[in-house]
C-alpha cells in the first residue's frame, strides 16, 4: 500500500501583492498531494482552487507554446506549465522571474518589457523597395533558409534568458539574448533590407552585442533550445567587422 | 470615470484582432487593442499544423484553386456555411498568406526534386518541379482534395502571430494589455465601445469608440477538457449576448479534435495524420480504413472523432486510469521528419508524456477543440442587430464553417476575416452614420453598473463558490453536450445549467477581497458569463433535432435539410431571463452555388430539402451551357453565385497561381 501512496508536495511560493500597502514579500508553503502526470500548472491551480484563491500566476496555453508561465523553479528560470512535478523533489520553491515588473506573486509583466524591446530593435521586416502585391506569386526563398529563419523565429519571449543573464544584472538596458536572437533572425532574412551599418547602430555597443559577458546562462535556460551562443558569437564577429570598416 | 476615446476598439489581440488593427490603421483610423495577455501569447500561437490557401505550388497541390478549396469547405461544413462568405474567404486566402510572407513568416518552401513521403502507410516518392522551387509548400490535412495546408514546421500559428504582432508594432497600434472588456456600451441599437477592467489594478475604464470589434476567440473552456488555452472562455460572446441586442449564431456547433493527448488535452496537430500518421486501437490495429475506406485518418475532423468514439465503445480503446484512449502512431514518419516538421508535437510528447514519439505511440482521444458558433454577423463582420459592433475570427459566426470546420481553415480565417473586416469598418468610419452620439452620462451608467456588480461580488457573504459551479458546468458540457448527443442528456444538461446559472447570481468571492489583481474575482464574474454561453450551446443542441457536421444526435441521426437547413440564432432578451431565446435563420438553397449533397462519409443519411433537386439541376444546366460556350471557371462561378461585388475593391483581383493566371 505504502509504495502506491502519492507524495505530498510542499510548494513554497514567494508571495507579494504590490497593490496591498500592508503586504510585504514573504514565503508561503502549500501542501499538495501529487497526482500522476502532475505539472506545476496543475499543482498551482489546485492551490488556487482549494487553498488560496488570491494566488496570482500566468498561464495561457499550458502546453509550452506561449511562454507566459516562466518563473523560477527551485531557483532556475523555466516554463512552469511543462514542468512535471515528478522530476522535482518533495520540496519545491517557486518565485517570480526577476527583472520584470511584478504584478503579484508569480505574475510578471513580461509583455511590457518585450514590447519595449521589439520597438527598440524594430523587429519587423524593413523593406521600402518592394511593395506588397497580394495578387502576385510570392517571392521565392531557399527552403533551407526558410527553415533556418524559423529556427530563430521559435523564440516565445518567455523571458527565461533575461532572468538567466548575468550581464543584464549590471546593465539594465542590455537587450539580452532574446534581443540578440531577434536581430540575428532579421539579419538572416533577405526580406529585411537593413544593412550591417544599421544593425551596428542598433546593437554595436555595450547595451548590445558587446555587453554580453558570455556567461551564457541564456542558452542553459532557453526552453526552446535556441542556438543563442552561436548566434551571439556570429553577431559579434559581424559587428566587429562592421566596426572596423 | 476614466474615458478613452478611439475610432476602433478591438477586443482581443490574437491574429484576427491584430489584423483588423493594422488594416484600419492603414486606412488612417485610430485603433486600440484590449488584450488579456501580451498579444504574442494569444491562443492563435497554439495553431500548429497550418493555414489553408490554394497556392497549388507543391506537386500534391497541383490543380488546386479557389473552387476546390470552396467545395472542400462547404462539404466540411455539412452545408451549414454561408456560401458567399466561403467564396470571399477562399478567394482571399492566397492574398492573406502572401501578405504574411511579405511581413516575415518563414513559410516552409518547396524544394525541387525527389522527396519521400508517407501516404496511406506506404513510402512514396514525390517529385517537385524545378519551377516551383522556393515557393510556399503545403501538407495534407483532413477533408481536403489537395495538399493545401501551408505551414512553418508545426509552429504555424506562432510564426503568423509573431509576424502579425510585429507588424502591429511597426504600425504603432496601441495595445492595452491585461485589460478585459466586461460589458459593451450601447444605446438605441448602436454599440459605442466597452467597459474594461484593468486586471493589474482593478480600475474600470470606459473605452468609447465609433466601431467596436470582438476578436476574442472561442469558448472551449466551458468544457472540462479542451485543447484551448485557458483564456478561451467565451467572454467576448457573453458580453455581446448580454447586450440583449446582438445575437449569437450556431452556438451548438462544437468541434472535437481527434488527437489531443491524454489526460491533459493538449493538441497534437492534424499534420501528424496529414504527414502520414495512423490511428491504432488497443491491438495496434489500424481501424479507420474499416470505417472510412476512402479518406481513412484524413476524413473531416467530426467524422474521425465520431469513428474513434464508436471504436472505443466497441471495447477497442486502450484502458487507462483516465479512461479509454487510442494511439496515434507517427513513428513511421521517421525521426528526421518529426524533428523538422513536428517539433512542437515532439516537445509536447517529451514534456507532458515523457515519451519519444519517434519511437513510441502517442495516447490520444477526441477533445473539445473549436467553436464554429459565435457572434452572428453579416459578411462584413458587423452584427446583424447591433450597429457598430463587429466580430471576426473564431469569436464570430459570419458563417464560414457551418457545422464543422476544416483543419487549416481557422488561422486562415483569422487573417482573411481580419483584412476584410478592417476595410468594412473603415468604410463605416468614413460614413456620417459612424459619428459618436452617446452622452457621457450614459457611458457613466454602464461603468457604474459594472462597478456595482463587482462590489456585490466582493461584499456578498454566505454565497455560492464560483469554482464549484464552474467545475459542474464543465462536467455537464463534457458528459452531456459532447461528441454524441441525445435528447434526454441534453434536457438534463439544460435544466441543470439553468439551475447553476440561477445560483451564479449569488456568487461570493471567498477570502480574496482585493479590488485590484484578483484571480478569484475574475473567476467569479467570468463564471457567470460562461454559464450563459454554456446554456446557449446546450439549449441550441437540445432544440436541433437532426445531425449535421459536428452536431451529432443519436436520437436523430439523419441530416434533415427539409426542417433544419438553418442557422441557430441565440439572444438573451431580458436581463432576468434564465434561458436564452432561440430563433432560426433560413439558409436559402436557391442562391447556392453548391446545393446540398452527400459529404461522402459512411452511409448517406440525408433527408433532402424539396428545393435541392431543382437548384442542382439549375446549377448543372448553367454550368453545362457555359462550358459549351467556352466560359472560364471565373465566369461560370460568377453566373452561379456572384460575390466579388461584396469584396473591398483592393481584394477583388484574380490570384496568380503556379501554373495559372501568370
Amino acid at each position: 500500500m505504502s509504495e502506491n501512496k502519492n507524495r505530498i508536495l510542499k510548494i513554497s511560493i514567494l508571495r507579494f501583492d504590490p497593490n496591498d500597502p500592508e503586504d510585504f514579500p514573504h514565503m508561503e508553503t502549500f501542501e499538495v498531494e501529487e497526482a500522476d502526470g502532475m505539472t506545476l500548472f496543475v499543482a498551482l491551480n489546485e492551490i488556487r482552487e482549494h487553498h488560496d484563491n488570491s494566488l496570482k500566476f500566468d498561464f495561457v496555453c499550458r502546453a509550452g507554446i506561449c511562454g507566459s508561465c516562466s518563473m523560477l523553479v527551485n531557483g532556475k528560470p523555466t516554463l512552469a506549465c511543462r514542468t512535471l512535478t515528478k522530476k522535482l523533489g518533495e520540496n519545491i520553491t517557486l518565485a517570480p522571474l526577476p527583472l520584470f515588473e511584478l504584478i503579484g506573486d508569480l505574475s510578471i509583466y513580461t509583455g511590457k518589457w518585450m514590447r519595449g524591446l521589439n520597438e527598440r530593435l524594430e523587429t519587423w521586416i524593413h523593406d521600402k523597395e518592394n511593395e506588397l502585391q497580394v495578387d502576385k506569386l510570392e517571392e521565392r526563398m531557399e527552403p533551407e533558409l526558410a527553415d533556418e529563419i524559423y529556427e530563430l523565429d521559435r523564440c516565445v519571449e518567455c523571458g527565461c534568458c533575461v532572468a538567466g543573464c548575468g550581464t543584464i544584472q549590471m546593465r539594465p538596458d542590455f537587450v539580452g539574448a532574446v534581443g540578440l536572437n531577434k536581430v540575428a533572425r532579421y539579419h538572416l532574412d533577405p526580406r529585411d533590407k537593413r544593412d550591417d551599418e544599421e544593425y551596428y547602430e542598433m546593437i554595436g555597443d555595450e547595451d548590445g552585442v558587446f555587453g554580453c559577458m558570455t556567461l551564457l546562462g541564456c542558452e542553459d535556460v532557453c526552453p526552446k533550445d535556441l542556438p543563442l551562443q552561436s548566434k551571439i558569437a556570429y553577431l559579434r564577429r559581424m559587428m566587429i567587422k562592421q566596426g572596423l570598416k | 470615470m476614466k474615458v478613452i476615446y478611439t475610432d476602433v476598439l478591438i477586443i482581443g489581440g490574437g491574429l484576427a484582432g491584430l489584423r483588423v488593427a493594422t488594416g484600419v490603421k492603414e486606412r488612417g483610423h485610430d485603433a486600440v487593442v484590449l488584450t488579456l495577455v501580451p498579444p504574442k501569447r494569444s491562443h492563435s500561437a497554439a495553431a500548429q499544423g497550418g493555414m489553408q490557401a490554394s497556392l497549388a505550388n507543391s506537386k500534391m497541390g497541383e490543380g488546386d484553386n479557389e473552387d476546390v478549396h470552396f467545395s472542400d469547405t462547404i462539404k466540411g461544413s455539412d452545408w451549414g456555411a454561408d456560401q458567399i462568405v466561403a467564396r470571399m474567404f477562399t478567394h482571399c486566402a492566397p492574398k492573406a498568406i502572401r501578405e504574411l510572407a511579405h511581413w516575415g513568416v518563414p513559410w516552409t518552401r518547396v524544394k525541387r526534386g525527389d522527396r519521400t513521403a508517407i501516404i496511406n502507410a506506404k513510402k512514396v516518392t514525390i517529385t517537385e518541379k524545378d519551377e516551383a522551387h522556393g515557393l510556399i509548400t503545403a501538407r495534407d490535412f483532413g477533408g481536403t482534395k489537395k495538399w493545401r495546408t501551408c505551414y512553418t514546421s508545426d509552429g504555424t500559428g506562432h510564426s503568423m502571430l509573431f509576424a502579425m504582432d510585429n507588424k502591429a508594432h511597426e504600425d504603432k497600434v496601441e495595445i492595452h494589455e491585461r485589460l478585459e472588456a466586461i460589458s459593451l456600451i450601447h444605446e438605441h441599437g448602436r454599440c459605442f465601445g466597452a467597459v474594461a477592467r484593468n486586471l493589474m489594478t482593478g480600475e474600470l475604464v470606459a473605452y468609447v469608440s465609433r466601431a467596436t470589434t470582438i476578436a476574442t476567440g472561442g469558448y472551449g473552456r466551458i468544457y472540462s477538457v479542451s485543447t484551448n488555452a485557458i483564456i478561451c472562455q467565451g467572454i467576448g460572446q457573453a458580453i455581446a449576448l448580454e447586450t440583449g441586442v446582438a445575437t449569437l449564431g450556431n452556438m451548438e456547433a462544437i468541434q472535437f479534435h481527434p488527437t489531443a493527448i491524454v489526460p491533459v488535452g493538449i493538441l497534437t496537430t492534424e499534420g501528424c495524420r496529414g504527414d502520414g500518421g495512423l490511428l491504432l486501437d488497443k491491438d495496434g490495429y489500424r481501424f479507420m480504413p474499416d470505417y472510412e475506406p476512402e479518406k481513412k485518418e484524413l476524413a473531416s475532423r467530426d467524422v474521425v472523432s465520431r469513428r474513434m468514439t464508436e471504436h472505443m465503445r466497441k471495447g477497442k480503446g486502450v484502458k487507462s486510469r483516465y479512461g479509454d484512449h487510442l494511439w496515434l502512431d507517427i513513428t513511421i514518419l521517421g525521426r528526421e521528419h518529426i524533428e523538422k516538421n513536428l517539433r512542437e508535437v515532439k516537445e509536447i510528447c517529451e514534456n507532458f508524456l515523457g515519451i519519444d514519439p519517434a519511437k513510441e505511440w502517442i495516447p490520444v482521444r477526441p477533445t473539445q477543440h473549436y467553436s464554429m458558433g459565435g457572434i452572428r454577423t453579416k459578411y462584413t463582420g458587423e452584427s446583424q442587430t447591433l450597429k457598430g459592433l463587429y466580430s471576426c475570427g473564431e469569436a464570430a459566426c459570419w458563417d464560414l464553417h457551418g457545422f464543422n470546420r476544416l483543419g487549416g481553415n481557422s488561422v486562415s480565417e483569422t487573417v482573411v476575416s481580419g483584412m476584410l473586416v478592417a476595410e468594412y469598418i473603415s468604410d463605416y468610419l468614413e460614413s456620417p452614420e459612424s459619428h459618436l452620439s452617446i452622452h457621457t452620462a450614459n457611458v457613466a451608467k454602464f461603468v457604474h453598473k459594472e462597478q456595482e456588480k463587482i462590489d456585490a461580488l466582493l461584499s456578498r457573504e454566505n454565497g455560492e463558490d464560483a469554482y464549484v459551479l464552474r467545475r459542474r458546468m464543465e462536467e455537464i458540457m463534457m458528459d452531456k453536450v459532447g461528441i454524441f448527443r441525445n435528447g434526454d442528456d441534453l434536457k438534463e444538461a439544460v435544466d441543470e445549467l439553468e439551475e447553476l446559472y440561477k445560483r451564479s447570481k449569488s456568487i461570493e468571492v471567498f477570502r480574496s477581497k482585493s479590488h485590484a489583481a484578483n484571480p478569484a474575482l475574475e473567476n467569479a464574474y467570468r463564471t457567470q458569463k460562461m454559464l450563459k454561453v454554456a446554456l446557449c450551446v446546450a439549449y441550441g443542441a437540445l432544440l436541433r433535432t437532426e445531425s449535421r457536421g459536428a452536431h451529432s444526435r443519436e436520437d436523430f441521426p439523419r441530416r434533415d435539410d427539409e426542417n433544419w437547413l438553418k442557422r441557430t440564432i441565440t439572444s438573451w432578451v431580458k436581463e432576468d431571463d434564465t434561458l436564452p431565446t432561440v430563433t432560426y435563420e433560413d439558409i436559402d438553397i436557391n442562391t447556392m452555388e453548391m446545393p446540398p449533397g452527400f459529404r461522402g462519409y459512411g452511409k448517406d443519411l440525408t433527408d433532402h430539402n424539396k428545393d435541392t433537386a431543382h437548384r442542382q439541376s439549375t446549377v448543372d444546366m448553367i454550368r453545362k451551357h457555359l462550358e459549351a460556350e467556352g466560359a472560364d471557371r471565373f465566369h461560370i462561378q460568377n453566373v452561379l453565385m456572384p460575390f466579388k461585388d461584396k469584396l473591398p475593391k483592393k481584394y477583388r483581383g484574380i490570384n496568380e497561381r503556379f501554373g495559372e493566371n501568370i
